[in-house]
Parts: C-alpha cells; structure tokens; sequence
C-alpha cells in the first residue's frame, strides 16, 4: 500500500506492506539507518523515535498507523552545521562507547527535554530507564542530557 | 650492538609500508590490525602517529582491520592494542620520521639534528625548508623492514599523547549511519538463517512451501547440508521466513541438555584436563581455611545482533564484519569455502560493542556461504535477536575453590586456587574451535580437545588466579572441563572476574579472622609499590576510615587486581545498602595504566568494565532448557539499567614513566570483588555464587 509519512519535516511516500514496521519502512524505504535494530521487541530501546512528540519504538510500530504524524529520527536532531543541542552535548561529554544505544537515548532525551526543560537526575533516569546501554557509558549519558537541558536553557531564556 | 626487542605484531610484519603511506593529499595513512570495538583504539592510535611524527591528528588517517593493506596483528584482544599495536605503530613512525629527515638535510646539505618537524613541514633552526614528509616520501624506502633502532619520543616531550582526544568515530555514531548494519549497496540482498540447533543435527525435513507462504514475497532458501538461508531483496521478507522456519523444520539427533549443566556445581566431577601450576602439592600446616566461589554462564549479550556483508565477485570473495581480527577470519574462512587465501578480503566495519568473542565471526561465514550460491550480489546476513543469544558462545561457568593454610599471624602461607571450567577460548583458528555454519556443512569438522589460552598470553581460566600478594607458596589446580553444554569462548577478562571475586573476597574473611580491617590486611601483605598506591589512594577517595560496621544493611567493600598479573592495576571501591536486593550507591576507582595515550578515553573503558562487571555480578545468568540456552530476549537475560547505575568517580595515577599497559578489563574483576565484599558488610554473611540475586540474599539472611 501507499503510505504518506511525515519524516523530520519532509513528506514522504512509501510503499509497503500494510504490516510494515516504521523501523523497516525508515531504514529500507527511506534510507534513514539511523533509527537502529537491537531486539524488535520493545526491549532495548535502540529504535526509539518520536511520533507526535512521544517516544515510540519504532520496531514494533506499523508505519501505516503514524500516517498524518510527524515522525522525527535521529537525521531529523538538528544538522551537519547545526546539531541539536543535544547532539553536540554527547560529543562534549563524550557519551559513548560503541554507540549503538545513542540513537534511541538522544529521541528519548529530546520528548523529555521538549516537555521539561529542568529535569533532574531522577527525571532523566525515568525517562531512559527503558533503554539499555551495554559498555556502561550511563552516568555520560546522564550528564549530556543535563548538559543540553542547560544549553537550551540558555538558549531560550 | 644489542638487537632491540620488536613486540609481536612487528616481528610478524616487518615491513614499513604495511603501516603507514604518505597520500598524496598531504595526509599520513597508519595501519593496525586491531579494530574498533567502541573502545576507542583507533583515535588512541591516531593520537600515537601523530606524536611521533609531528602531525595535526588531522593530517592522521588510520586504516583498521583490512587484509588488503593492513598488518596482520591477529585479533582484538586481552587489553593489548596499545601495548601492542600502539608501540609498533610508535616504533615506525618514529623510524619514518627518522629516514625522511635524513633525506631532508641530505637535499639541504644540513645536519638532520638541524631540523625539526611542525605539522609535517621540515623546519631548518626554526625557517621553513620548503620541505616536507610529502616531498621526500618517494626517496624513502618504505619497503624494508622496520629496525626498532630509532627511540620514539621521551614521555616528557608528548603534547598529543596524554591529552584526552574526542573519539573520532563517535559523531557518527550520534548522526544516523554508522555501522555495518546501515551499509546499503546497490542490489544488495537480506539474509536470515535457521540455525542448526546443536552439533550434530540433521535437518530431517523443511516444509518450504508453508515457509515461502509465511514469508509473503520473493524469498530464496539457500540450503547446504544442515544450512539454510533465507535470501530476499525485501528484509522483512527474509526476517519473516526465519521467523516461520523453526516452526517447519524437523531435526534429528539433536543433542539434549540436562538442567543440571545450567550451573557451576556441574562443572566439579566432569571429565577434565588436568594440571598444577607453581607450586608442588604439599601437605599444608597450621590451620587451612577453604571457600568456594561461582559465577555462570554469561552472555556478552551485544546490544545489536551480529551482521556481515559478503560478495563473489571473479573469482574473489570480500566480507565485511565487525569481527575483532580480519586477517584471522579470512584464513579461517578459506579452507572451509575451499577458496586460497588470498582470494578472499576482509574488511572490519563497526558493531556493537562485543567484549568478546559473539556471533560476529559467525556471521562471516553465514554471509560468505551465501553469496558463493550467489555470485555477483552483495549479501547483508544479520542474526535474530534471539539468534544472538541463543548462539553465541558464553563466558563459562566457573568454580573456583581457594584453599588457604596460614601463618601464626592469621596471614597465608600457602595458597591454592582450584579452578574448574569448560574453555576460554573456542575463537576459530585457535585450534579449539570452529565457525558456527562449518559444523552445519556437509564435512563438519572433527571434534577436537578443548584448550584454554597458554598462560603466557594471560591464561584463560587461570587468569588472575594467583593473588599478587606476598605469599610464601601459591599453587593453581586448573581442571579444564572437556565437555561443557554450550560453547564456551573468550568474554571480557576471562577467568579475571570470578578469580579476583573469590580471592578478594577470601581474604576480607582472612582479615576478619584476625579481628583487622580488610584494607590494612592487605596493605601488610602487598609490597608490590604500585598495587599499594593505587589502594591507599583509594581508601582516601572512598572514606575508607570512616567505614562502619558490618551487618547493618549498607555496605562498602575493596576489590583490587592488577590484569593478568601484567597490565593494569585497578582498585575499587563500592557502597552500596542491601534490604532485599542490592542498591548501588557509588564506586571509586582508581587505575595505574602506565603511560596513558587518551586519559578520558582510559576513563570511558574503567567506567564501562565497571558498570558492566556489575552488571555481571549482580544480575546475570544465561539459562538453559533441553534445547540450549533459552535466555533468548532481555526480558529472560536482563542486564544493568539506568536506574540502577551508581555513580561512578574514576581516577589515573600518573604513571607516565611507565610503559603503558591495557586497560580496556582491568577494572572488571575488582568491581565483582568489591561489590561482593560491600554486600557481605552489609550482611555480615558472604554470598559465595554469583550473580547476587534477591533469592541469594534471602537465603543469605535466613542462614
């Protein structure tokens, strides 16, 4: 079937099968590979993007249930010139290992960070709590999502 | 003259140019064979080039794991990238630096000691010569070997290494594609395989017709013996037969496990290979003191399934994997495709982290078995979830029993560590162990005696088993278990973590014993200068003075090791509260590696072998059914999460008169140790087995 997404602010029309997950139609439809494959089971996170400002996984959800959405991955967090705050707050803190968990982190770090611009540590935790890291980059993690949370503060006073 | 002593990786590849290029776009290429795993060993490399040779990093490009152009340095392993590859790279550019600066005051008629080096530009007394690396590259012969004769840098002259460096691969990594998993090539096909269930298996029937049905587009089943593949241009095409296949396959002679196996107390009256180390058996004097330890079966559990690239192409094959040795798996590859060497390619692209021997090697083959059926079309074969952990060799259970005589000071006088284990290492090509697919061929090969790595490279289950304190007579008793249920093969520190876990934790009760604190106990028994550093610092850091007593529910434990007896020496502490699981509150580590090239990215690789030994220790288990392992998604094997990290405060001594020396597992097995030693405070009882789950905690409280 046809499916018309909106993806980081791009309409885009695919074809794919009514069962496609939006994980397969942003990776091999789009060539998005950014959002990544790590269980399909809603266990790891690694797929993590925003539907509507919400953290969603991506591996599980059929594209055809987001048409009419905007749909943001981790291409759509800011650019090459001008990276979302929270993109160059993991390079400052240079938060991560083998990165596989990042993509996810950063779409999770941004839903909390767009709702509450002052998390504290806890909040943070929360709202990753459903990823998994497995080198141990976490307090990193935790300390570039704060980073950002400051930048954008500042930012936008 | 003395011959200077070339490390390994140098002796097997002599020759200049197999390390380094000058490019024509003013650019410096050096090659390793070691891989990046996440660990950040390729910005450490380039930090190391661009030092000796007096480079921007910018003007640095290294080239990692390609059979084509790269040195040969087997694989990525043990903590020993920068010991190894590291000093060989330093050794060559420092010898190129050499050569290029005797052709420079050659052309100008100087002295070279008149001539220093800015950003590859040759400067005569401070003036610009007009020269450069670039334009005296052609006259040097990079085609001899390396001699060793010319002496990189003194430590003292470093502006590059020992500065913290962002590592060069991770903006990628927070951008979009960055692994082999996002490679997309042009006709490119998916693959998905069943997988033969155990060794031995024979595939008795597959209903392709129910599995092509299932799969709901065009699907091509690629069968060799006990092999199947499912090919499609459409991944979820492929993905949904492999889902289908298990339920239309039926296996013969399929081997079955007995739940028992699932655990280390298995392990003590199997067949094993058996040998002593050290010390003669002696009868012991005075009064001996004996515990038992455990740890089981583990995964490396790699956040993404293992995934490879593979084409046959005229005649010559060329895989891409994130497998931890290139030129390893090329030679491993060739005899069972019945292909030369040198017909094949190997080219390392990045995965998840893999502490370890995972599917990736695997996976390789599987690739490569599919696109010789396949000429001409680029194959990506990536591994189910529950492929990867239902397939990938585990860290093996171990049982460690430590029997101990001591003096009349309550201090040991005679140590044994008696340690019973299947193999550490079962990596293809080592000798003990095969590619998964090859077993699957219509010639599996033979099975063959497990071995475990020869001490000299560390040891396997015996690494770390003889404590670096001073005790008068130390033995090891090593029983390598012939035939443990599931294939076993190299994770993260080997024997380290269960080793250091039961001395360690012995030796708090030792100190108990004698009514003294566990860090003055060792401290009286350590003379090594640099073990006893790295802990007084972290006793400072930690509180240690202020600690409590035991049995009150928080507790704050030490581990100390220094790896394999050989690299780095870690210290760490943790408190933590126990009620009816363990709550880790904070660790302090703190780490003597010598001379450090990248020192926030030796801190990134304590934290990570801290979080993830804790992880170990406290929640990890692989499971076993009939079939196999049955831990198959993270509900079933689930791991540390971000609600469960301490904080962590992670410090380098500096050492930089030192030799550096690998970090990347040092801190792994002193975590284990602390944490079990801080939980025993906590309780005022020890758990002997890991991990240290609530069951075990009840249990040790109803005692």
């Amino acid at each position: 079937m046809e499916i018309a997404l909106n993806v980081n602010g791009e309409a885009r029309r695919v074809s794919a099968a009514e069962t496609a997950t939006l994980l397969d139609v942003l990776r091999n439809h789009l060539g998005l590979m950014g959002t990544r494959y790590g269980c399909g089971l809603e266990q790891c996170g690694s797929c993590m993007v925003l539907v509507d400002g919400t953290p969603t996984y991506a591996c599980t959800r059929e594209a055809s249930t987001v048409v009419g959405k905007a749909i943001v991955t981790v291409e759509g967090l800011g650019s090459a010139d001008k990276p979302h705050p929270l993109r160059q707050a993991f390079l400052d803190e240079q938060a991560g290992q083998c990165g596989y968990c990042l993509s996810g982190i950063l779409m999770s770090s941004k839903a909390l960070l767009d709702r509450n611009p002052r998390p504290s540590r806890a909040d943070i935790v929360a709202a990753l709590d459903r990823h998994l890291c497995r080198c141990g980059a976490h307090q990193r993690i935790l300390r570039a999502v704060e980073r950002a949370a400051a930048v954008l503060r500042e930012a936008k006073p | 003259m003395t011959v200077p002593t070339l490390p390994a990786s140098l002796v097997e590849n002599p020759r200049l140019d197999r390390w380094i290029r000058f490019l024509p776009d003013r650019t410096v290429r050096v090659a390793t064979g070691k891989v990046e795993l996440g660990q950040g060993v390729v910005t450490a490399i380039n930090q190391i080039a661009a030092e000796e040779l007096d480079l921007s990093l910018g003007r640095v490009q290294v080239l990692s794991g390609d059979t084509a152009e790269g040195p040969d340095e087997l694989y990525t392993t043990s903590s020993q990238s920068i010991e190894v590859s590291g000093a060989s790279i330093r050794l060559v550019c420092a010898e190129v630096r050499a050569k290029a600066l005797d052709r420079a005051a050659l052309r100008l008629n100087c002295g070279r000691d008149e001539l220093t080096v800015s950003d590859g530009q040759f400067l005569q007394n401070g003036q610009a010569t007009g020269f450069d690396y670039w334009s005296v590259a052609g006259e040097i012969d990079l085609t001899q070997p390396v001699t060793g004769n010319v002496a990189p840098k003194p430590f003292d002259a470093h502006r590059i290494v020992g500065r913290s460096t962002p590592r060069l691969d991770l903006p990628a990594k927070v951008s979009g594609a960055a692994f082999i998993h996002d490679e997309m090539r042009p006709g490119m096909l998916h693959a998905r395989t069943l997988r033969q269930p155990s060794r031995g298996a024979e595939l008795a029937s597959l209903d392709e017709a129910a599995i092509r049905k299932l799969a709901r587009g065009p699907v091509e089943i690629v069968r060799e013996a006990n092999f199947v593949a499912f090919v499609s241009p459409v991944e979820s095409v492929a993905e949904a037969a492999a889902a289908a296949a298990a339920q239309h396959a039926i296996w013969r002679n399929q081997r079955r496990i007995d739940l028992a196996q699932q655990e280390a107390a298995w392990l003590k009256h199997q067949p094993a290979e058996d040998r002593t180390l050290g010390a003669p058996v002696a009868p012991l004097h005075g009064e001996v003191i004996e515990a038992t330890f455990s740890r089981p079966y583990i995964a490396h559990a790699s956040l993404s399934p293992s995934c490879a690239l593979a084409e046959y192409k005229d005649g010559h094959l060329t895989v891409w994997s994130h497998g931890q040795g290139m030129h390893p798996l090329r030679k491993n590859l060739a005899p069972i495709l019945g292909m030369p060497v040198e017909a094949i390619t190997a080219r390392h692209l990045h995965g998840a982290g893999c502490y370890g021997h995972n599917g990736a090697d695997d996976a390789a083959l599987d690739a490569a078995l599919v696109a010789m059926r396949l000429p001409g079309r680029c194959i990506r074969l990536q591994w189910r979830r529950e492929e990867e952990f239902a397939f990938e060799p585990v860290g093996p259970a171990m049982l460690v029993t430590l029997r101990v005589a001591l003096d009349d000071k309550g201090r040991p006088a005679d140590w044994t560590t008696e340690i019973w284990s299947g193999t550490h290492v079962q990596r293809p090509g080592s000798g003990s162990g095969f590619l998964l697919a090859a077993e699957a061929l219509p010639n599996p090969p033979p099975e063959v005696k497990p071995a475990d790595p020869p001490e000299v490279r560390g040891g396997g289950a015996t690494r770390n088993a003889v404590p670096l304190y001073d005790i008068p007579a130390h033995r090891v008793l090593h029983h390598l278990v012939q035939r443990p249920p599931i294939r076993t093969s190299a994770l993260r520190g080997l024997g380290a973590l269960p080793n250091v876990y039961a001395i360690e934790g012995l030796l708090d009760d030792l100190a108990a014993r004698v009514g003294e604190d566990p860090l003055a106990y060792r401290l009286s028994i350590l003379s090594e200068p640099r073990a006893r550093r790295v802990l007084e610092a972290l006793a400072k850091r930690a509180g240690w003075t202020a600690r409590g007593p035991s049995g009150t529910g928080k507790g704050l434990g030490l581990g100390f090791a220094r790896y394999k007896n050989r690299a780095a020496y870690a210290a760490v502490a943790v408190a933590l509260e126990v009620d009816e699981a363990v709550r880790l509150q904070h660790v302090w580590c703190i780490a003597d590696a010598g001379l450090v090239i990248n020192p926030d990215g030796v801190r990134n690789q304590l934290e990570g072998g801290i979080i993830q030994g804790a992880s170990w220790t406290l929640k990890e288990q692989v499971r076993l059914d009939e079939n196999g392992i049955s831990s198959r998604d993270w509900d079933s094997y689930p791991i540390l999460r971000f609600s469960e990290v301490p904080k962590i405060d992670v410090e380098l001594v500096d050492a930089r008169e030192h030799a550096t020396l690998g970090v990347g597992e040092c801190t792994v097995g002193p975590t284990a140790a602390a944490i079990g030693n801080a939980v025993a405070h906590a309780l005022g009882r020890r758990i002997h087995d890991m991990p240290l789950t609530r069951e075990r905690i009840m249990a040790a409280l109803l005692k």
